[in-house]
């Protein structure tokens, strides 16, 4: 039986201040996040239909769809979570509400990774480009994020999720980083579904920071120049937190036709996937319809088939 | 007579096409496009033709491209040619296409040929090492030949792979910053990139893959970050102007929406 030690205190409602607006959060048992304007333009309820994680098992392993097939299914799936801002906007809502949504999309995602055998799930949360952003927003997604992490904790355990965070952590808030590290340590012998989250990460910095370690390991001696290679790059990356660090699949939603600089060296061979969705709306037929592709390919990693 | 009507219909396909480009030219053209040339020996596979067929129904269509380019006033093409996962094929594949390979390298050295007419640079980018040593001469050859030649850059990947280029430049990133006598100093992104075998040219616009396969195949993974990537059904002998047209369509209203979400930042 896995004792969860999260402090008491870090399930407390919360009020969360932002310049000059004042917004108000209650995560409350009833599962409505509930969002209100200073200035009075009234209560905003996004009632999320489910704000847990509902538990599954092995014994509860979905069978899967119709057309897909067990051994066909991608070890590795990573996601690029594009399309809250747009989504939010195109309802009339705030972009905060995109990504509020966008949360309840994921809980989804990685609901059917660990019910089809899906064994690891990369999502692109937050970009070191995106630290251009206004830092409102900045703001709102670091501290959504850090408060789902808390909530999200004790049904991640119980099923048997481990989490792994990825990323440039220099210049995320000291409360989170506590977080992160605490998840990470309760979590860390899960074996059912590891999902890592990219956050404050690029591609191009996951490589400089292992040529970064490597240099440093050449300069105190311990390996020399001639022997760095692929492996030993592939050892440094940040992805070495899992057995899996190559994505078979790359799912990318609102329709935009490129990787933004996620995971540079581990989609050498990643199948992509492009949906036209933007991800809030991007739910289980998506999935499905980015799998059924995915064992439709016919992968040869430079060789011939026969 | 036959002769003559042929011409004509050339004459009219040339000048149709110039109006084209024309009217393509008024909105904002990529600089660099890249090609993933798939599929050339599933189209000799459809046709019935004997294998080598393929590859050499392959060099034409890059012909055609490289032409089209050039008219467009495209500063920079690059291209996939061998990949060093393909050195795993079938020895007589391999061998055959390091032939073909060969003989137009060396074709690209007569007066005649495109990269005289059009004034084009060619790089090879690579691990050349790993080629016959007939093959690394001839492109070495070219290499300087064409030193000189300004109008248009033309960069072949051979026995290339993108995590190779990205250990060589790692490895050379890391003797600098050994030799350096500032020992405090870390390694920026700046120092990898300027290893990179391709810091010759910019980072492509666009990436095109024909035959449909959506996948980068360890290609430029450290360059196509922010490219947009363009996967067209047709093997690569088939492809044509309509495809690169259509490319070239997507990425000015994807620029444009880009660089509207850029000021809004």
């Amino acid at each position: 039986m896995l004792s969860l030690r999260v402090p008491p205190t870090s399930f407390n409602f919360r009020r969360f201040h932002a310049g000059a607006l004042e917004r108000r959060w209650r995560l409350g048992r009833d599962s409505l996040l509930y969002f209100s304007h200073r200035r009075g333009t009234g209560l905003l309820g996004v009632r999320s239909a489910k704000s847990e994680m509902a538990p599954f098992t092995a014994a509860e392993e979905e069978t899967l769809p119709e057309g897909l097939q067990r051994e066909l299914m991608p070890k590795h799936v990573a996601v690029i979570m594009d399309g809250n801002g747009r989504w939010a906007k195109n309802k009339g809502l705030q972009p905060w509400d995109g990504h509020r949504a966008g949360v309840e999309a994921l809980r989804e995602i990685v609901e059917l990774c660990g019910k089809w055998g899906i064994q690891v799930l990369t999502v692109f949360a937050f970009s070191t480009d995106n630290w251009i952003r206004p830092k409102i927003e900045i703001d709102f997604l670091l501290s959504l994020f850090e408060r789902t992490l808390k909530s999200e904790l004790e049904t991640l355990a119980k099923n048997n999720v481990r989490i792994s965070i990825i990323g440039d952590s220099s210049k995320l808030p000291k409360s989170l980083l506590k977080v992160i590290n605490e998840v990470e340590e309760v979590t860390k012998n899960n074996t059912r579904l590891q999902l890592i989250v990219a956050v404050g990460y690029s591609g191009k910095y996951d490589v400089l920071q292992a040529c970064r370690g490597i240099a440093q390991r050449v300069k105190d001696g311990e390996i020399k120049v001639e022997e760095i290679d692929e492996r030993l790059i592939e050892q440094e990356l940040e992805t070495n937190c899992t057995e899996f660090p190559y994505p078979d699949l790359l799912i990318r939603t609102s329709g935009e036709l490129r990787v933004s600089n996620f995971l540079l060296w581990q989609l050498a061979y990643t199948e992509l996937f492009f949906a036209q969705e933007l991800w809030p709306d991007f739910g289980r037929s998506g999935f499905i319809e980015a799998l059924m592709s995915f064992q439709q390919r016919q992968r040869r990693f430079g060789g011939r088939k026969s | 007579m036959s002769g003559g009507v042929s011409q004509l219909l050339e004459q009219i396909h040339m000048f149709s096409r110039r109006c084209l480009f024309r009217v393509i030219s008024m909105g904002p053209l990529p600089i660099h496009l890249a090609f993933i040339m798939d599929g050339n020996r599933r189209y000799a596979k459809k046709l019935g033709l004997e294998d080598g067929s393929g590859h050499k129904a392959g060099f034409s269509a890059l012909m055609t491209m490289l032409q089209y380019c050039y008219e467009l006033g495209i500063k920079y093409v690059t291209i996939y040619a061998f990949s060093i996962d393909n050195f795993r094929r079938k020895p007589e594949e391999v061998q055959s296409l390091m032939d073909l390979m060969l003989v137009k390298i060396k074709s690209l050295l007569d007066k005649e040929s495109i990269v005289h007419e059009y004034g084009i640079r060619v790089y090879f980018i690579g691990n050349l090492g790993l080629l016959s040593d007939q093959v690394r001469a001839a492109a070495e050859e070219v290499m300087k030949a064409t030193a000189e030649n300004c109008r248009v850059v033309l960069l072949v990947c051979v026995a290339y792979n993108s995590t190779d280029e990205i250990v060589q430049a790692v490895k050379r990133s890391c003797m600098n910053n050994k030799a350096d006598r500032d020992g405090e100093r870390r390694i920026q992104l700046v120092d990898i990139e300027e290893n990179m075998q391709m810091s010759v040219a910019p980072e492509p616009d666009i990436l095109i893959r024909s035959s449909g396969e959506t996948r980068l195949s360890n290609f430029l993974l450290w360059q196509t970050g922010s490219s947009q990537l363009f996967s067209p059904g047709a093997l690569w002998p088939e492809i044509g102007l309509r495809h690169l047209v259509w490319a070239i369509l997507n990425f000015q209203r994807s620029h444009s929406y880009l660089e509207k979400r850029k000021k809004q930042f």
